[in-house]
C-alpha cells in the first residue's frame, strides 16, 4: 500500500470511530444494540455511499473527458428521481428491486440525454460541458417537480433530493453494498478506464472496444446513482470535488489514485454527516445540505484557480 | 460621441421593423382583454377589480424581465444569457431566508409590506451588482467559465439557504416556503404600485439608451473605437438590470427563463439588432407570455399556480435548443 492510502485509511478510521460515538442517544446499557442497529449501519452507509459516488464521478469524467462533470451535474441524479417518481405513481407497492431498476434505467436515460446534448459542443470549451449538464439537470428537476406537484408527491421528492442518513438502520441500507461492489469493479478495470479517457480513436488504436467500455461505464454510473438515490437520496458534488482534489495532489494514474479517491469520498461524506449531526445537536442537518454547501464552495475554488485552467482538457 | 455613432448607424440600418412591434402589441392587448373578460359571472365589478390587479402584476413583471434580459444580453454580448441563469433566483431565495433568519418569522411578517419590499429590492440590487461585477471582471478570460461560476454560485446560495432553513423554526420556515415559487395570486397592492412606479422610470430610461446600447452590442473594442466609455456604460446598464430583476423577483418570486423566452422571441420576430425596437418588443412579449399563460391556466385548464413551472420548463428547453444550434459558439 502506498503512503497516501495508509494515511487516508488512518484518517477514515478516526472519523468512523467518531461517527460511532456521536448521536442523540447516549451509549449506555443498550450500547451494543444501538451500535449494531443504528450507528454502525449509518457509518457504513456513509462510507459506501461516499466511496461509490466518488468513483462514479471519476468514471463519468473519464467517459466524457471533462473534469467538471459528475452524476448530479449531468442529469443522472434527476433521471433517477424521475424514474422513482414514475414507478411510485404507477406501482406504489413494487418491491425495492423493481423501483431500483426503474430508477437506474431512468438515470441511464438522463445521462444518455446529456451525452447527446454535449455531442455537438466544441471540445475546446471545457466549461460549456458542465454548464449544459447543470441546465439539463435543472430541466429534468423542474419536470420532476411538476410531476410531483401534480400528484401531491413534493414531499417524497424532497426526501430523494437531499441525501440523509438519519433513516439508515440495519436492514435499510444494504443495497449500498452493491454500489461498493461496483466501485471495486471499477478499480479492477482502472486501466481500461484510463484508456477510454484518451478518446475513442486512441482507445481503439490501443485495442479497447471503446463502445462497449462506454456502455459498461455509463451503466455502472447510472446503477450507483440509482442505488444511492433510492437508499439515502442525492449526495451532490462528491464525485466532482474529490477526484479533482486527488488528481491535483497525485496526478492521473487511475490505478494509483482510485483507492485514494474512494477513501476520500467515503471520508468526505462521513465527515459531512458528522458535521450535520453536531451543528444542531440533538437535531440533524441532512448530509446532502452540508455537502452541497462545502462542495459548491470547493468547486468554485477549483474552477477559478489557475490549476482549473490547466486541468481542463 | 455615442450619439453621433448611433446617428451614423441609423443612416446605414434599414427602416425599423415596426410592424412586428405593432403585431406584438395587438396580441398583448387581445390577451389582456381575454384575461379580463373570459368566464365572467357573479359580482362583476369585484371580479374585474381583482383581475385588474393581477393583470397589472403580470404586465409589470413580464415587461420588466423582458427589458432586463435584452439589456443584459447586450452587455454580456451573448444571446442565451439571462440574469436568471446566473443564479438570480437563488440569490432571492437566499436573501429571503437570511431576512427571515435575522429578523425572525414574526419580525419579518410584521414589517410593513411596502418597507419589506423596498428592503428586499434594495438588498437584492446591491447583491446582484456585486455578483455581476464579480463575474464581469473575470470575463476577460472566458465567457463559459464566468457562466459556470455564476451557476455554481447559484447552487451555493441555494444550499446555504437550505442550510438556514434547516436551522429555523417550522413556523419561520413556512414564511420562507411561501416565497419559494413565483406566484401571481397574492400580489400586494402597495408593492405593485412601487414596482410599477419604478418600472415607469427605468423602462423609458432604457429606451432612451437604445442608441448607446446599439453601439455596445458591437463589442467592447468597436464601442471604444466609436467613442463610447464602454466600461462605464456597462456599469450603468447592469444597475438598471439589477433594479428591474430585483424588483420583479421581490414582487412575485423567482422566474428564471421567462426573460430568455421573451428576448429570443423578440430577436426572432423583429429580425433586428436595434434596441429601439428590441426593448419594447421584448417587454411586450414578456408580458404577453405571462398574460396568455395565466389565462390558459386559470380559465381554460382551471389550475392556479403551475404557470411558473411551465415557463421554467419551456424556457429551459429553449435554452438547450439555442445551445445546440450553436448560438453560443
Amino acid at each position: 500500500m502506498t503512503r497516501p492510502v495508509v494515511l487516508s485509511l488512518i484518517a477514515l478510521a478516526c472519523l468512523a470511530g467518531l461517527s460511532l460515538l456521536i448521536g442523540a442517544s447516549r451509549l449506555d446499557g443498550n450500547a451494543w444494540q444501538l451500535l449494531a442497529i443504528s450507528r454502525a449501519p449509518r457509518t457504513l452507509a456513509a462510507l459506501l455511499c461516499g466511496a461509490a459516488m466518488a468513483v462514479a464521478g471519476v468514471i463519468m469524467q473519464q467517459l466524457v473527458r471533462n473534469r467538471f462533470v459528475e452524476p448530479s451535474t449531468t442529469g443522472t441524479t434527476e433521471g433517477a428521481m424521475l424514474g422513482l417518481l414514475l414507478i411510485t405513481l404507477i406501482a406504489p407497492g413494487a418491491p425495492v428491486i423493481v423501483k431500483m431498476s426503474v430508477a437506474a434505467l431512468a438515470a441511464l436515460g438522463g445521462v444518455v440525454g446529456f451525452l447527446a446534448l454535449i455531442h455537438r459542443l466544441s471540445p475546446r470549451d471545457p466549461f460549456m460541458v458542465p454548464l449544459i449538464g447543470l441546465i439539463w439537470s435543472g430541466i429534468l428537476g423542474a419536470g420532476a417537480t411538476w410531476f410531483a406537484w401534480q400528484a401531491d408527491l413534493v414531499q417524497y421528492l424532497g426526501n430523494w433530493m437531499t441525501g440523509d442518513f438519519s433513516g439508515v438502520l440495519a436492514g435499510r441500507y444494504e443495497l449500498l453494498w452493491l454500489a461498493g461492489a461496483i466501485a471495486v469493479l471499477a478499480y479492477l478495470s482502472a486501466d481500461a478506464l484510463t484508456v477510454t479517457g484518451l478518446g475513442a480513436a486512441r482507445a481503439r488504436a490501443l485495442g479497447l472496444d471503446h463502445r462497449r467500455a462506454m456502455q459498461l461505464g455509463l451503466g455502472a454510473v447510472a446503477l450507483v446513482t440509482a442505488l444511492v438515490v433510492v437508499t439515502v437520496g442525492a449526495v451532490p458534488f462528491v464525485g466532482l470535488v474529490v477526484p479533482n482534489l486527488v488528481s491535483r495532489l497525485m496526478g492521473d494514474n487511475l490505478r494509483r489514485t482510485l483507492p485514494v479517491v474512494a477513501l476520500g469520498g467515503a471520508g468526505l461524506v462521513l465527515a459531512a454527516d458528522i458535521v450535520g449531526r453536531l451543528v444542531r445537536w440533538p437535531y440533524e442537518i441532512p448530509v446532502g445540505t452540508v455537502v452541497g454547501v462545502a462542495g459548491a464552495a470547493v468547486f468554485l475554488w477549483i474552477l477559478n484557480t489557475r490549476g482549473g485552467q490547466s486541468h481542463a482538457r | 460621441m455615442p450619439a453621433d455613432a448611433a446617428a451614423a448607424l441609423r443612416h446605414v440600418a434599414p427602416p425599423l421593423p415596426l410592424r412586428a412591434v405593432w403585431g406584438i402589441g395587438v396580441v398583448l392587448a387581445l390577451a389582456c382583454v381575454a384575461f379580463m373578460t373570459l368566464g365572467l359571472s357573479g359580482r362583476i365589478g369585484f371580479i374585474l377589480e381583482l383581475r385588474a390587479v393581477k393583470l397589472a402584476a403580470l404586465l409589470v413583471v413580464g415587461g420588466g424581465i423582458g427589458t432586463a434580459t435584452v439589456l443584459f444580453q447586450t452587455v454580456a454580448a451573448n444571446r442565451i444569457l439571462t440574469p436568471g441563469i446566473l443564479g438570480f433566483d437563488a440569490l432571492f431565495l437566499f436573501i429571503q431566508t437570511a431576512l427571515v433568519m435575522t429578523l425572525g418569522g414574526i419580525g419579518f411578517a410584521s414589517l410593513a409590506t411596502g418597507a419589506k419590499f423596498l428592503i428586499e429590492t434594495g438588498v437584492m440590487m446591491v447583491a446582484a451588482a456585486a455578483l455581476f461585477g464579480l463575474l464581469f471582471r473575470s470575463r476577460g478570460s472566458d465567457l463559459s467559465r464566468m457562466l459556470l461560476t455564476g451557476v455554481i454560485i447559484g447552487v451555493l446560495l441555494r444550499s446555504l439557504a437550505g442550510l438556514m432553513q434547516r436551522l429555523m423554526d417550522p413556523s419561520e420556515f413556512a414564511v420562507v416556503q411561501s416565497a419559494m415559487f413565483a406566484s401571481f395570486n397574492s400580489v400586494d397592492r402597495t408593492n405593485l404600485a412601487i414596482a410599477a412606479a419604478l418600472f415607469a422610470v427605468i423602462v423609458p430610461l432604457a429606451q432612451a439608451m437604445a442608441g448607446r446600447l446599439d453601439v455596445m452590442a458591437l463589442g467592447r473594442r468597436n464601442a471604444l473605437g466609436l467613442g463610447l466609455d464602454h466600461d462605464r456604460a456597462v456599469l450603468g446598464v447592469l444597475a438598471l438590470v439589477a433594479a428591474l430583476t430585483a424588483c420583479a423577483t421581490a414582487l412575485v418570486g423567482p422566474i428564471s427563463f421567462l426573460g430568455l423566452l421573451a428576448a429570443s422571441l423578440a430577436h426572432r420576430l423583429t429580425g433586428t439588432h436595434r434596441h429601439a425596437v428590441l426593448i419594447p418588443a421584448a417587454a411586450m412579449l414578456g408580458a404577453a407570455i405571462l398574460v396568455i399563460g395565466q389565462t390558459v391556466f386559470e380559465r381554460v385548464l382551471g389550475q392556479q399556480s403551475s404557470l411558473a413551472v411551465i415557463i421554467e420548463f419551456g424556457g429551459g428547453l429553449l435554452f438547450l435548443t439555442l445551445v445546440l444550434k450553436g448560438v453560443l459558439k
